[in-house]
């Protein structure tokens, strides 16, 4: 198990799928179907956060006097 | 001609009424003539050498099977030619017909410049794109994996146009992400060297810069003609796309425009936004996917711990009452401990008939008969003990005499050796003894040697001789000048001393008396 935190949202997406698979069989012992279940609310969390965080921003490169990119923010495209 | 065709007259007179023109007079005739008369041209043939010297502008030949043109695109026109002048490539330019006098040249000034059709174009195209798949710039082993959910993506494209407009659209109606667009150009000259850059460029940024480095690139224009998208077919546009580390998706034209950018790039989208749709997945049916998972992991837990509350009710069921368990035994305890008096006391009948037959066999009679047996078996054993006492003890007395024998012989080697050795040690005393004394002799004689020579050396053996040692107030004097100030003199002969006054007649002593050499003026 990778930490949540560096996880992207397709690992994520695919442990939890996983995790719920692992329940549905319900061939894994009452303790691990305990601690699977903690980590598949986790990774929900994860993923509905990675979700939520869907912010749009629209930026253009510039370059500066001495050539390194900058950004300027692009309105009303 | 008709100059010439009147010069080829035979008769002298004749040239000389035809007018003279200087070198410039007919260069300059010949240019007028040539600009007049093909004041605007189109002109078809096949792109021979290029040569692009710094000066920006560009000189090319036009050639075909029999002829050659010299053409020039000044640089104000060349970044607004339709194609860049490539060898090989057939053309149809147009443009105006020049002289250059100072060569005695003609030559085409090149305003436009387009692929003679599409047929020319394809076979370059062709060409182009089969030299680079050779390179493997094309291999399927080299596409990278379009990133599931990317933070930031970068746009190649114009920034103005209904391309970003498309882009942007269907980012937002899926998945609102962080957007980066590199302006360029995305027709004409400029074109293939700003989308290099820009792909480099975003290939460039460092991971947590001040600029975030995109995790996926769209390289996107509009269709366009096979000139206008010609720019993407560029090497310098394939190679950046190919070297790309970031995974890059190319939409370019419309679905049916192929430029070779598309062989290079990670995937391919038939129009912007369809790349837009390739670069994020749709945000509501994730959410919507994400609360399933949630409700099935629940519902799975749920049931799980259901299915095992049933189980764990049907087991308890299994076991049954308690009760039932010790039933049985409980009921042949109680049989058991009904039997166990009666049975004690039967076996105590048993046990005390056995014994009161025995007692009654046991009289004084039958244990004196058995004193009286063992007494004789121990009067037997006296008897045999003394001869086996002496046997052994003859026994034992010979083995010690066969030792003794051997013993004999033995003491009389160490006496033997005994003697040797004493023998040996009085030599060595006697030798002892005497070495010391015949030293102590020896040493004696040189002692007294030693001694007779220091005697004859000393000045008593010289006093002896008739010298005398004169001291002046105790020290000795050696010259008549410290004898004559002392108070007192002193002579000392071989056999005394005898005191003496310097100047005095009465103390001045008899005989030879030996004073020093101060003394000596004294005596005459």
């Amino acid at each position: 198990m990778s930490e949540l935190a560096t996880m992207s949202f397709e690992e994520a997406m695919a442990e939890l799928e996983r995790v719920v698979g692992q329940l549905e069989r319900g061939d894994v012992p009452l303790e691990e179907s305990i601690t699977l279940y903690e980590r598949g609310a986790q990774l929900r969390a994860h993923c509905e956060a990675k979700l939520k965080a869907a912010e749009e921003r629209v930026e253009k490169i510039t370059r500066g006097a001495d050539g390194t990119p900058g950004t300027e923010p692009v309105e009303g495209l | 001609m008709e100059l010439f065709e009147q010069d080829d007259g035979p008769g002298d007179e004749t040239a000389g009424n035809a007018p003279e023109f200087t070198v410039s007079e007919l260069s300059g005739a010949v240019r007028r003539t040539i600009e007049g008369a093909f004041g605007r041209v189109r002109v078809r043939g096949e792109i021979g050498r290029v040569s692009m010297p710094r000066s920006g502008h560009v000189y090319f030949a036009l050639k075909d099977d029999r002829a050659t043109l010299d053409a020039v695109a000044w640089k104000g026109q060349v970044a607004r030619l339709s194609v860049r002048p490539e060898e090989g490539l057939e053309v149809i330019a147009t443009g105006r017909m020049t002289t250059y006098p100072g060569q005695s040249k003609y030559q085409l000034i090149v305003d436009d410049l387009a692929p003679a059709g599409a047929g020319a174009l394809m076979a370059m195209l062709e060409k182009r794109r089969a030299a680079l798949a050779a390179e493997g710039l094309f291999d399927a082993a080299r596409k990278k994996p379009i990133p599931y959910l990317p933070e930031v993506i970068g746009v190649v494209t114009s920034p103005s146009g209904a391309v970003i407009r498309d882009i942007l659209h269907r980012l937002r109606d899926r998945f609102p992400r962080r957007v980066l667009i590199w302006p360029v150009a995305v027709q004409g000259q400029a074109c293939a060297p700003e989308v290099a850059a820009a792909i480099r460029g975003f290939n460039a940024l460092a991971p947590g810069g001040p600029v975030p480095r995109p995790d996926l690139i769209i390289v996107a224009r509009g269709g366009g003609s096979l000139e206008d998208l010609w720019g993407f077919n560029e090497e310098i546009v394939v190679r950046a796309a190919a070297e790309s580390a970031i995974p890059l998706i190319s939409a370019v034209g419309h679905e049916t425009d192929t430029t070779l950018i598309d062989h290079a790039a990670d995937r391919r989208a038939p129009t912007p936004t369809a790349a837009a749709e390739m670069a994020v997945p749709v945000r509501l049916d994730l959410l919507g996917r994400t609360g399933e998972l949630g409700g099935r992991l629940a519902r799975a837990m749920a049931q799980r711990a259901e299915a095992r509350r049933v189980r764990l009710a049907d087991l308890s069921r299994g076991l049954g009452r308690p009760e039932a368990l010790t039933g049985p035994a409980r009921q042949r305890a109680d049989l058991v401990a009904q039997r166990l008096e009666p049975a004690l006391l039967s076996a105590v009948h048993r046990k005390r008939a056995v014994f009161a037959g025995l007692a009654g066999q046991a009289r004084p009679e039958l244990l004196a008969r058995f004193i009286a047996a063992e007494r004789r078996a121990l009067a037997q054993r006296g008897d045999r003990l003394a001869p086996a006492l002496a046997r052994g003890a003859a026994l034992a007395r010979t083995g010690l005499d066969r030792l003794a024998a051997r013993l004999a012989p033995a003491t009389g080697r160490m006496a033997r050796r005994a003697a040797a050795d004493r023998a040996q040690l009085d030599a060595l005393a006697g030798r002892l003894t005497v070495a010391p004394a015949d030293r102590l002799a020896a040493l004696a004689d040189r002692l007294s040697a030693l001694d007779r020579m220091r005697q004859t050396l000393g000045y008593a053996e010289t006093l002896r001789r008739g010298y005398a040692v004169i001291r002046a107030d105790g020290a000795v004097a050696t010259s008549r000048t410290a004898a004559a100030g002392a108070a007192a003199l002193e002579i000392e002969f071989h056999d005394g001393r005898l005191d003496a006054v310097p100047g005095g007649r009465g103390t001045r002593p008899a005989g030879r008396g030996k004073p020093g050499p101060g003394g000596q003026g004294e005596l005459f």
